[in-house]
Formats: C-alpha cells, sequence, structure tokens
C-alpha cells in the first residue's frame, strides 16, 4: 500500500481503522519494526551508533532498537564510540560504497558535532563528483524540549532544510514514522530523519498532555512517499502547517476553535525538504490565511519558509498577515515553567488563529 | 596480486613525471587566464601519490584533499579528464562541478577530493566499514597533511577504524607546513607517527622523496590491511616546493631550506635507476599526454548554464 492510493484527492489523510493485520503501535515500536523489516529485506541495510546494541544496554537513547541486535547480531547492529563525526563519517563512506546505513544520533542537539559530515560532505558529494556517485545514508536525530534544558532540547531540522542535497522527513505518528523511515532507508539520498522524544510512546503521551499517541499500523509493508505532506483535519477558514507535537497543539486548538465557529485545516508536512507546496499552498489559496507552529524557535526556522512561500506564491489569496507560533528566540531554558513559558502551546495557537480570523 | 610484482623505475618515474609537468602546465595556464579558480599544487609530493598508488588496485578507494592533483593522475583518473575538469568543462572528471579541490573519479576509485582539512578521514572509516562488512578484500588508503592531524576528524576517524579494525591505510604526507604555519608551532610531537600510536594504530615514518621508499612502505601497510590487519598509518617525510596556494609568496620558509630539500626532488632521488634513452622517451611521452589533454580541454564544450541544477539529488 503507498499513500497516494491510499489518500483521497484533496489530500486528506485518514489513518488505517483496526483492522484484521493491524494493531496499535507507537512511534517507537513502529520505527523498530520499520528497521527490522528493511534489514530482514535488504542485507546493504545496517544499524550505526551509540548504545544502540550494548547486551544489557538500552537499546539506543530511547529504546527503539531494543531487540534488534538479538535478530541482527553486532554485524549490522554496530555499536560505536561517543564519536559522532566517526559515526556521520561511516555511514557516508558506507553510503558512497552502496550500502544503506542507518546511522543514530541520541540527541538532535549533537548533530552539530557533525555538521562539517553533513553539511559538506553527504550533502554534496554527489554534486562535486558530477552525479557520479550517490550517498544513500539515514541518520535519524530526536528533537524537542524535555526539560532537560538547552542541548538536549533543540528541534534543529530548519538548519538543515537549509542544505540543497539534503532531504528532511519528520513524522508525527507511528503510521507515517513507519512507512516515511521506509520511504528514507530506500532513498538514494542523505535523509534526514526527525522525531520527536515527547512522542514516542506512553511515557510521552503522559507529558504530551494526554494525546493518544498510538495508531493503527498494517502489518507488512508500505511506504510513506518523502514529499507529499498529509491533511490532517479539513477545514475552511484557515491552514494551519504544524509537525511533531506542535500538530497535536495544533489539533487541540482546532478542536477548540470549531467551538467558536473556526473551522481550522491541519497540515501535517512531514516532509520540509522538498516541501510539499501543493498541498500546503492549494489549502492556503481556498482558505485566505496561514499559521505555522513549529518548536524550532522563531527567526529563521522552517516556517519562515513556509511564510515566504506564502507571500511568493498566494500573496493576493491572503486575507490576514501570516502568523508563526514557535519557540520564543532563546536557548531552551530548564525549570518546566520557564520551558514552558517560550514553548508554542496550544493557547498560543488558538490565540494566533483568532488573530488571523478577526 | 601487484604487490608481489617488484617495482619498476620507469613506471614510478613517469606517474612522477606526469604529475610535474601536469602542474607546471596548469600553473601556465592558470597564470595565463585559461584555467579559472585557485590552484593547490603537488611539485615536490609525486613520491607518495605514486608510491602509494602502485600498490592499490582500481577497485580500492582513496580519499584526497585540496591539494588532489598528484592523487587523481596516480590514482588513474585521466589527464585529459583531469585537465577538462580545471577549464570547467563538461567533458571533466566531475563534469566541472568539482574544480581543481574537488577532483576525483569514483569508476577509478576516487572520492572527489575534499577540501575540508581532515574531512576525508572520516568518510575514509565508512568506506573501510564497507569493505569489512562485506569481506571484500579492498582496501581504502585516506591521504592527509600533517595540519589535518589537529582536526577532531582525525582523531576520531583513527580510533574508530582502530577499534572496528577497518582496512583502511592513513598516508600522512608530512610537508612541514599547514599553509605558511611550521608543525612544530602547532604539535609537540614532532612525528604524526606518534599521534598515530596512541591510539594503537602501528606506524611507519618513511622518506617522503624517495618513491621506492614509499612504494615499500606501501606494499607492507596495504598488505596487511587487505589480510585484516588494519589500520595503519605511513607517515611520508616531504615537502611542496610551490606556495601552499597560487599566490603565497613562501616568505615564510628560507630560500635554504627549499634548496635542501630541492636537491633531493624525488625525481633526482630515482632517476640513477633510469638510463637517459628511457628518461628522454618518458619525457617525450608525457609531452604528448599532456599537449593531448590541454587540446582535449580546449575544444570541450562548457556545461550549459542549467547544467547547475542537475546532480544535486539521485
Amino acid at each position: 500500500m503507498s499513500m497516494p492510493d491510499a489518500m483521497p484527492s484533496t489530500g486528506v489523510q485518514t489513518l488505517p481503522e483496526a483492522a484484521a493485520g493491524s494493531r496499535r503501535l507507537t512511534i517507537s515500536e513502529a520505527l523498530r519494526e520499520a528497521i527490522a523489516e528493511e534489514m530482514r529485506r535488504d542485507p546493504d541495510v545496517f544499524l550505526i551508533g551509540e548504545d544502540i546494541g550494548v547486551e544489557g544496554g538500552f537499546g539506543g537513547a530511547f529504546g527503539v532498537y531494543l531487540g534488534l541486535v538479538e535478530e541482527f547480531g553486532h554485524g549490522r547492529i554496530i555499536d560505536t564510540p561517543i564519536s559522532e563525526k566517526a559515526i556521520a563519517g561511516a555511514a557516508i563512506g558506507a553510503a558512497v560504497l552502496g550500502m544503506r546505513p542507518i546511522a543514530d544520533m541520541q540527541y538532535s542537539d549533537f548533530l552539530f558535532e557533525c555538521m562539517d559530515e553533513l553539511v559538506n560532505q553527504a550533502a554534496k558529494l554527489r554534486y562535486m563528483s558530477g552525479g557520479k556517485l550517490s550517498v544513500p545514508m539515514v541518520m535519524r536525530a530526536p528533537v524537542g524540549a524535555t526539560t532537560r534544558g538547552a542541548q538536549h532540547g533543540q528541534c534543529p531540522e530548519s538548519y538543515f532544510a537549509h542544505v540543497p542535497g539534503l532531504k528532511v522527513v519528520a513524522p508525527s505518528d507511528a503510521y507515517n514514522a513507519k512507512g516515511i523511515l521506509k520511504s528514507a532507508i530506500r532513498d538514494n539520498n542523505p535523509v534526514l530523519v526527525f522525531e520527536h522524544k515527547m512522542l514516542y510512546g506512553s511515557k510521552g503521551r503522559e507529558a504530551a498532555g494526554g494525546f493518544d499517541l498510538t495508531c493503527e499500523v498494517p502489518l507488512g509493508d508500505y511506504v510513506v512517499p518523502i514529499g507529499q505532506a498529509v491533511v490532517k483535519r479539513p477545514g475552511r477558514d484557515v491552514t494551519v502547517v504544524a509537525t511533531h507535537i506542535s500538530l497535536y497543539r495544533a489539533l487541540a486548538a482546532a478542536e477548540e476553535l470549531a467551538g467558536e465557529g473556526i473551522d481550522c485545516e491541519v497540515i501535517d508536512p512531514l516532509t520540509l525538504q522538498p516541501l510539499d507546496g501543493e498541498t500546503i499552498f492549494g489549502s492556503v489559496r481556498r482558505t485566505g490565511r496561514l499559521v505555522i507552529v513549529h518548536e524550532d524557535t522563531l527567526t529563521g526556522g522552517w516556517g519562515a519558509e513556509v511564510a515566504a512561500r506564502a507571500a511568493d506564491e498566494c500573496l493576493s489569496y491572503l486575507e490576514a498577515p501570516v502568523k508563526r507560533v514557535a519557540t520564543l528566540d532563546v536557548p531552551m531554558p530548564c525549570a518546566p515553567i520557564l520551558e514552558n513559558a517560550v514553548l508554542p502551546s496550544t493557547a498560543r495557537v488558538v490565540a494566533a488563529v483568532r488573530q488571523v480570523m478577526a | 596480486m601487484i604487490e608481489t610484482v617488484g617495482p619498476s623505475a620507469p613506471a614510478l618515474y613517469r606517474g612522477m613525471l606526469l604529475i610535474r609537468r601536469f602542474e607546471e602546465r596548469v600553473f601556465r595556464l592558470f597564470l595565463e587566464g585559461e584555467i579559472p579558480g585557485t590552484l593547490h599544487q603537488y611539485q615536490g609530493q609525486e613520491a607518495v601519490a605514486v608510491g602509494v598508488c602502485d600498490v592499490l588496485r582500481r577497485d580500492d578507494w582513496v580519499t584526497s584533499t585540496h591539494r588532489p592533483h598528484g592523487h587523481a593522475l596516480a590514482k588513474g583518473v585521466s589527464a585529459r579528464e583531469a585537465m577538462a575538469e580545471l577549464y570547467g568543462k563538461r567533458t571533466g572528471a566531475c563534469k566541472g562541478k568539482g574544480g581543481s579541490m574537488h577532483l576525483g573519479g569514483p569508476a577509478v576509485g576516487m572520492l572527489p577530493a575534499i577540501a575540508i582539512v581532515a574531512g576525508g578521514a572520516s568518510v575514509v572509516s565508512g568506506m573501510g566499514l564497507a569493505m569489512k562488512l562485506r569481506a571484500t578484500d579492498q582496501v581504502a588508503v585516506c591521504f592527509f597533511g600533517e595540519g589535518a592531524t589537529n582536526e577532531g576528524a582525525f582523531h576520531e576517524s583513527l580510533n574508530f577504524s582502530a577499534v572496528k579494525d577497518l582496512p583502511v591505510v592513513y598516508v600522512c604526507e608530512n610537508n612541514l607546513y599547514g599553509a605558511s604555519t611550521r608543525y612544530d608551532l602547532v604539535s609537540r610531537v614532532a612525528d604524526v607517527a606518534e599521534r598515530a600510536r596512541a591510539y594503537g594504530v602501528p606506524a611507519e615514518i618513511v622518506d617522503g622523496m624517495d618513491v621506492l621508499a614509499v612504494r615499500e612502505a606501501a606494499v607492507r601497510a596495504v598488505a596487511t590491511a587487505r589480510a585484516g590487519g588494519g589500520p595503519l598509518v605511513v607517515e611520508c617525510k616531504t615537502y611542496r616546493f610551490t606556495g601552499h596556494s597560487r599566490s603565497d609568496g613562501r616568505g615564510y620558509r628560507t630560500r635554504q631550506e627549499e634548496e635542501e630539500w630541492a636537491s633531493r626532488d624525488p625525481l633526482l632521488v630515482l632517476r640513477p635507476h633510469l638510463d637517459d634513452a628511457t628518461e628522454e622517451r618518458l619525457e617525450a611521452e608525457v609531452k604528448a599526454e599532456l599537449d593531448d589533454a590541454v587540446e582535449f580541454a580546449r575544444s570541450s564544450p562548457f556545461p550549459s548554464p542549467e547544467e547547475a541544477l542537475e546532480d544535486v539529488y539521485a
């Protein structure tokens, strides 16, 4: 099953209903399943990172890899020193030789340790070679604030969405996480897969404010294409584009606003590079209003790119200024009261939508 | 196996001569305005690229640096493709997108040169990892300068290759200067080999002006890595005869030092192993090859502007 067939022409994606051959999974479980299935399918796929296959360890920083080393062994679940440049470099070099590495960063904040490898090498080797090689690798990296402070809570997707040669995806539910990770593994380019820590599983569900973070995931193989946004909630009045936990806040805001007679269309871009302009700006042309919500900080975040493209591609359709709801422009503070003060809350989304509707 | 074949002095001399005359020709064409961009030239270090690549197979891989012309020619990128790349032509090794600093040729086992100091070290580990996972008997070679040993990537790569027992040979071209900065001002240890040993990696120091000595060390290192005993470091003490880049007046080193090293020019060192007739024949062959390469580059089409948008994604 591939998404273009599964989705109605409006781009509205309804997650699968419970059916024979599906079950409710968390994102962690769905990601693990995607990796295991791809490793069974293709002997060139391997996993590399810190603390991912240690016996008696924890299966990666968030347990996504638990059980994989038992099935695939240390030859394909490759533990590394705490050495992010080595991890990225190892993935790039192996990919150039035709393997399909999945590299793991324990926290996306650590990606800055290997910016050179990702930006100067993974993204550019194909171009510099005149198209004579490719770098089919995946880099997984958890994002998001979890009261861990400034160096374990960033959302750095925008840095990478800026780089020609990289693809950037940001799934927010188990169905799309499994399907798009499979697409990323099969893609012939470097793909960064950003997941939000609060969305991994049951612990996150509570912290995320009671959102149900499991969903039905079919048994067996399917892919969700890179570069295609999904409409999570159709609506008439205002387009709200949001990823990760902000997507759930946007959906909660939409419910609240529905009571006031405001009908929000909520879109999960799913891929930040390449962005699905057709779905997003097609929606804006219908609603005439746009609010973008992300947990990255405001200035230069990917929301700025969406806003700029809206100005470029559908300015005459806009009936109100474009609003961005983002983390305020400060390093992430640690104390919960401070963290909450800077994060994009459901209340801030509601306020922004009311503003563009006023 | 190629390692069991003894060295051929004429072949080694020809390889070094091709690089020397290529670089001289390129420098003139650059001054005449035919070649755009900038140049980091390899004169003086030819024994390293040629001595090492002489014992490599076509399916072995090398990574290179901002000074890659010699590595490219030694690993098998044709003079035509290399010259056309410097001219920015569509027929160049990288279709004009790489240029001098990213010269390479995947078909002959050379990654487009990585012009970030120590950048090749990160990637070479991954190549070695793929070779090990697939249980091939290929070897990956990382050419780097002594200046790269102060970059984090060098240390992470060396340690990673060591703990994973990867078939990687790190070939240091210690030419004493990182751009204009003397190595003894930026490292308390004079020998890169000593740094390598700190990671449990065997390291050998060799006269980088003597192609036979370099080749001998490479035979040992490559055979060991191929047999699963890697990684290893070979430190070649060498000297770049030109400035760092084309605008460098070399005011930071003495003419006396330069003359001392010039007297150990790798071409001079190998010359006693050739007779005059052979030397004359090789000069003529190399001249013809480079005349042809320049003619090929000049007459090749430029890429169309639209080609700038191709090859970003696979």
